[in-house]
């Protein structure tokens, strides 16, 4: 009786001590959740979820808090990655503003008037420019978030659809519909 | 135009054609099957055929698809025929029927269709007739010269469709078990392998009879080998192990287990190796992958055969290893083109 | 006898070769303009140094070599350049690209030339700016840029192999070529083997061109080429792969994503090798190539063409026949269906097919797949294609990357094979470029996400410093205060209004507009004298905009004063 329980006590302390160690190795620091959710989002930086950017989206879907099917840049293919991830269901785009093709802003340069409120919006640092001079949009890094279009006094940035060229052009999916089914 | 991408031409090979080259394959074991048992199973084969096509064309129709191409393309008339071929031919009609139309509809359609189904539709057939109807299942027709009686072609259709049999005949005078069943029953009456291989029903390698209508399938499995329908791999591999672990059981115990030749062409053996363990939907796609599952389902079949409750295993081996295949087929993927195995 | 080695899989599609490979090698007569695209080469596109109105002369550089994976692209002919704009151009999008547009003032007129006699003479160096400003590119379909290949870094090159197997059906260019000026491929192929220290030249011919191997060995023996030999191959599609042949003639496998020099191996096209030479020797850029025209045409043959020629002009010239549905580029087996028929040869354009119903019949409807795995046993990748089908069409990309998707070289032997007529080279392409966009897509979002996370710390730390002066200040304000306060004149600070700090920081506000306004006062705008009226409208416009600026600016300080 009581070297069994002695084997037992013996055991789980063996264990315990285990699982601490453990607990000290392999301990991961932040939220790796999070950080997995992040890295799905489209880093837009848009707030068109409703959140003031991807990270504290990623971390209102870490928490429970937000559905995810909230994400207009990241689209049908986004909410599907994140399906994925999380083992969830995939749900149709239901959040408020509806996705659109991919744009950057340009600043039409003759009516901009240097007052830096752009610039201020722009959560990737995509706008060259200095008070009272001239604005521009490097394009190369914009991710057509829109945050710089409110601001403008002016309304001198416009929204372009990134056109399809030869160098971003894409095999379509096969049209041949399979005679099975109609 | 042939569409608009390349490549701009194809091969004049169809799936139609190609399951044209398996009927064809069967031909010499029909026919010879008709020349020792007699012309009922053409009834069964053409029963069959029909309530395949009927029942192939319905459930597209049902779904809403296109019926003509897949009509055409002959794989619910391979269907008909394999569980055609593994139905007592004095079966009555609405086994036939039942046994087909179960087997396109749920086994076939239910899962997608064609390329879809995970499981051999015609031995999905075959396993709900055996659970469902085993004493119909065992009515098999006696050889010509065996038995004591014979009927005519009109009193065996009369019996098909009507369950009527001529005065004074009983139906155990011209059925009688199929050599497994009967070598499983002897040997379970305690006899001894040599002594009941000498019973009439029994020719020279299996089965009177029998064991040449196998030997029709295995001259068209060759064909098909031949004509590059079907690849080496399952039938060799099949008929290989069903051999070796036959022939090891004979070796330990040559008055309880028959001789490996008698295995291979007993039952469905040889018609399971070339034409139902090769059916391309349900067997592996990887050349190891099909070695892997034609000797499991070798195993299988000569463990029911040999120490089962069923007298033949093949359908249910089939049936098993059907289920194995994608676990198989991910696991024997073969190494690309410049890449050691494994490297991705 | 050397031993050959075979790859998986290959079929023997009809060669169809017969009907071009009789009649020799045909100059095209001048067409009425040339299209030439900016971008024929892989790499970044070459940058326009011509205006429009301009005169050329014959092989003058129009388009200048834009970065290190580039090349040049030249005038083919002397003439006028009537446009530089966007042209549908020879790309199975038929989106347009950058083009120039040459009108030919026939007389043919070429820039001057320096001949070279002694390449032998020239730097490494010296020889591949020269193959780089001569635009020599691949000729054998991939039109990467030659220059770069022919490197010899660190790893040893054992093995030089060309190219002239011409597995496709359909295409005798490479025949024709090497029939009529296998001399100056092999010197071409002298160039190269010396670029890169090559210690053979393998020459890979398949054996349906018997003419072609027999000339070029007569080139060998007559050349005292040594160390070069002219390999028959057998023929099988895709036996004139790169990777396949390198495998036939060494035995050595290049896996996809590994450089074949890395393995001691370079492969060039034969007719890479006489441009190189024509632009070495001759000092002739890549303004030509020969390009089989056949199909739908009364006489179909080889045409020494201009780059640029629009395609129709071409085929004219081989007696075209009535019903030809459009122009495929290439083989039937890799070629692409041309958007137009007029759009302009390009340096990748091997063969143009004129496509009629009788030649490419309409395919039969797809079924679905019964994995009989006939592609399988094809594939030259050795690559399980129903597998790749299962996934591409799933768009499950992950697993079909899984299944070396990237491995497939689209030769279309799988779809040639597959009874159920899938299109499943066509799956595959779409399934390569919907991964390289997402893989563009992800690198975007990544590069988005640090530079978000930059400006985030940025601004943290920007706070965080004015905090700090801020505490610094303060602290050296008490500690100014303790100071007073040990002095009788202190008085209590709390009485002090300017002590509030809300206090300051207003007054400093009102400081800095007053100021502000001063100097808004003070400086005269300039260059106001003499304007016209729709100048002062633009003014009055913008002033009205400016008002309304700080008519919002107020607002918010309103609001921003208020919280």
């Amino acid at each position: 009786m009581l070297n069994a329980l002695l084997a037992m006590a013996a055991i789980a302390i063996l264990l315990g001590a285990v699982l601490g160690y453990a607990a000290i190795k392999f301990r991961v620091e932040g939220n790796p959740l999070v950080d997995k959710i992040d890295a799905v989002l489209p880093q837009t930086q848009c707030g068109q979820c409703g959140f003031p950017g991807c990270k504290p989206y990623a971390t209102a879907i870490a928490e429970g808090v937000a559905d995810i099917n909230l994400c207009p840049p990241g689209g049908d293919e986004g909410i599907h990655k994140l399906a994925d991830l999380l083992g969830m269901e995939y749900k149709p785009f239901g959040g408020a503003t509806q996705p659109k093709p991919k744009s950057v802003a340009i600043i039409d340069e003759s009516n901009c008037i240097g007052c830096t409120l752009c610039i201020q919006a722009c959560p990737v640092d995509a706008i060259v420019g200095a008070a009272k001079q001239m604005h521009t949009i490097i394009a190369s890094e914009c991710t057509g978030c829109e945050l710089c279009v409110p601001p403008c006094p002016v309304d001198c940035i416009s929204m372009v659809p990134i056109e399809e060229s030869i160098a971003n052009w894409k095999w379509k999916y096969p049209v041949y519909a399979l005679t099975a089914s109609k | 135009m042939s569409g608009f991408f390349s490549p701009f031409i194809t091969k004049p090979v169809s799936v139609s054609q190609i399951m044209l080259h398996v009927l064809l394959a069967l031909i010499p074991g029909i026919a010879l099957y008709v020349w020792f048992f007699g012309p009922a199973i053409l009834v069964s084969l053409t029963l069959a055929s029909i309530t395949a096509l009927g029942v192939e064309a319905l459930m597209l129709k049902i779904q809403n698809k296109q019926i003509a191409p897949t009509l055409k393309d002959n794989t619910a008339l391979l269907t008909a025929w394999l569980l055609a071929l593994s139905i007592p031919p004095l079966a009555p009609w609405w086994l036939v029927v039942v046994g087909t139309a179960f087997a396109i509809s749920i086994s076939k359609h239910l899962y997608g269709g064609l390329g879809n189904n995970p499981f051999n539709p015609a031995m999905i057939g075959y396993a709900v007739l055996i659970i469902s109807f085993p004493v119909h299942m065992t009515h098999w027709l006696t050889p010509h010269g065996l038995g004591d009686v014979s009927l005519s072609f009109l009193e065996q259709l009369n019996y098909i469709f009507q369950g009527v049999l001529p005065d004074g005949i009983k139906l155990d005078a011209i059925t009688m078990a199929t050599p497994l069943d009967t070598l499983k029953t002897q040997l379970h009456l305690n006899g001894h392998v040599q002594e009941i291989l000498d019973m009439p029903i029994y020719g020279r390698l299996a089965g009177q009879g029998s064991e040449w209508v196998a030997a029709g399938f295995l001259l068209g499995g060759v064909y098909l080998i031949a004509q590059r329908i079907i690849s080496w791999h399952i039938p060799l591999a099949y008929l290989g192990t069903l051999f070796a672990v036959a022939g090891l059981f004979h070796l330990i115990d040559p008055a309880h287990y028959v001789t490996p030749v008698f295995h291979l062409f007993s039952g469905a053996a040889m018609l399971g190796a070339f034409f139902i363990l090769t059916d391309p939907v349900t067997s592996p796609t990887t050349p190891r992958g099909r070695l892997i599952f034609a000797a499991s389902a070798a195993l299988l079949t000569y463990l029911i055969r040999a120490f089962g409750g069923f007298p033949d295993g093949m359908a249910f081996a089939t049936l098993l290893m059907n289920i194995c295949v994608p676990l198989i087929d991910a696991y024997t993927q073969p190494k690309v083109f410049g890449k050691k195995k494994g490297q991705s | 006898m050397r031993t050959l080695y075979q790859f998986h899989g290959g079929i023997h599609p009809p060669t169809n070769k017969t009907q071009s490979n009789h009649t020799p090698i045909k100059q095209a007569s001048l067409p009425s303009k040339l299209v030439i695209p900016l971008h024929q080469h892989v790499g970044s596109s070459a940058k326009p140094i011509v205006e429009a109105g301009q005169r050329v002369l014959k092989g003058e550089l129009i388009g200048a070599p834009d970065g290190h994976l580039s090349s040049a692209v030249h005038a083919p002919t002397s003439g006028t350049i009537s446009a530089i704009d966007m042209q549908i151009v020879a790309h199975p999008s038929g989106i347009p690209d950058l083009c120039i547009t040459l009108i030919p003032d026939g007389l043919d007129e070429w820039i001057h030339r320096e001949p070279c006699d002694d390449w032998c003479a020239l730097s490494h160096t010296e020889l591949r700016h020269r193959l780089r400003q001569a635009g020599v590119v691949g000729l054998g379909g991939a039109v990467f840029p030659s220059d770069v290949k022919l490197y010899s870094h660190k790893h040893k090159i054992k093995t030089l192999v060309l190219n002239g197997a011409e597995c496709e059906p359909y295409i005798t260019c490479d025949d024709l070529l090497m029939r009529e000026r296998a001399t100056e491929i092999l010197q071409g192929a002298q160039i190269m083997r010396a670029l890169l220290y090559a210690e053979e030249v393998l020459i890979g011919i398949e054996d349906n061109k018997p003419e072609a191997i027999a000339a070029m060995r007569a080139a060998v023996t007559e050349g005292c080429h040594e160390r070069m030999e002219v390999v028959a191959v057998p023929t099988i599609y895709p036996g004139g792969g790169a990777k396949q042949l390198i495998r036939v003639l060494t035995g050595i496998e290049v896996a996809a994503g590994v450089r074949s020099t890395n393995l001691g191996v370079q492969c060039f096209n034969v007719a890479t090798a006489y441009s190189a030479w024509r632009a070495i020797g001759h000092s002739e850029p890549l303004i030509s190539r020969i390009v089989t025209i056949t199909g739908n045409v009364g006489h179909p043959q080889n045409f020494e063409a201009l780059i640029g020629t629009p395609m129709d002009e071409l085929v004219a010239q081989a007696q075209p026949l009535p019903g030809t549905t459009g122009y495929i580029m290439g083989g039937p087996m890799m070629g692409v269906l041309m958007p137009s028929m007029q759009v302009g040869v390009i340096k990748a354009t091997n063969c143009i097919i004129a496509a009629a119903k009788n030649l490419f019949p309409a395919p039969a409807p797809a079924l679905p797949c019964i994995r009989c795995t006939r592609c399988a046993e094809v594939c030259p990748s050795e690559l399980q294609p129903q597998e790749l089908y299962w996934f591409s069409k799933a768009k499950n990309l992950d697993k079909a990357e899984d299944y070396h998707l990237f491995d497939c070289i689209e030769c279309g032997a799988c779809s040639y094979v597959c009874p159920s007529n899938i299109p499943l080279v066509q799956y595959y392409r779409f399934a390569k470029s919907e991964i390289w966009a997402q893989e563009a897509s992800q690198k975007a979002a990544d590069a988005a996400r640090e530079r978000h996370e930059f400006r985030e710390s940025r601004i943290e730390r920007e706070k965080r410093e004015k905090a700090e002066k801020l505490a610094a200040k303060e602290k050296a304000a008490i500690e100014a205060r303790a100071l007073r306060a040990e002095t009788p004149q202190a008085v209590v600070s709390s009485a002090r209004p300017d002590a509030d700090p809300e206090n300051t920081m207003q007054l400093k506000i009102q400081l800095a507009i007053d100021h502000a306004k001063e100097q808004a006062a003070a400086i005269k705008p300039k260059n106001t004298e003499q304007l016209t009226p729709q100048q002062l409208a633009e003014i009055a416009d913008i002033e009205a905009r400016r008002a309304r600026v700080r008519e919002i600016a107020k607002d918010v300080t309103h609001i921003d004063g208020h919280s």
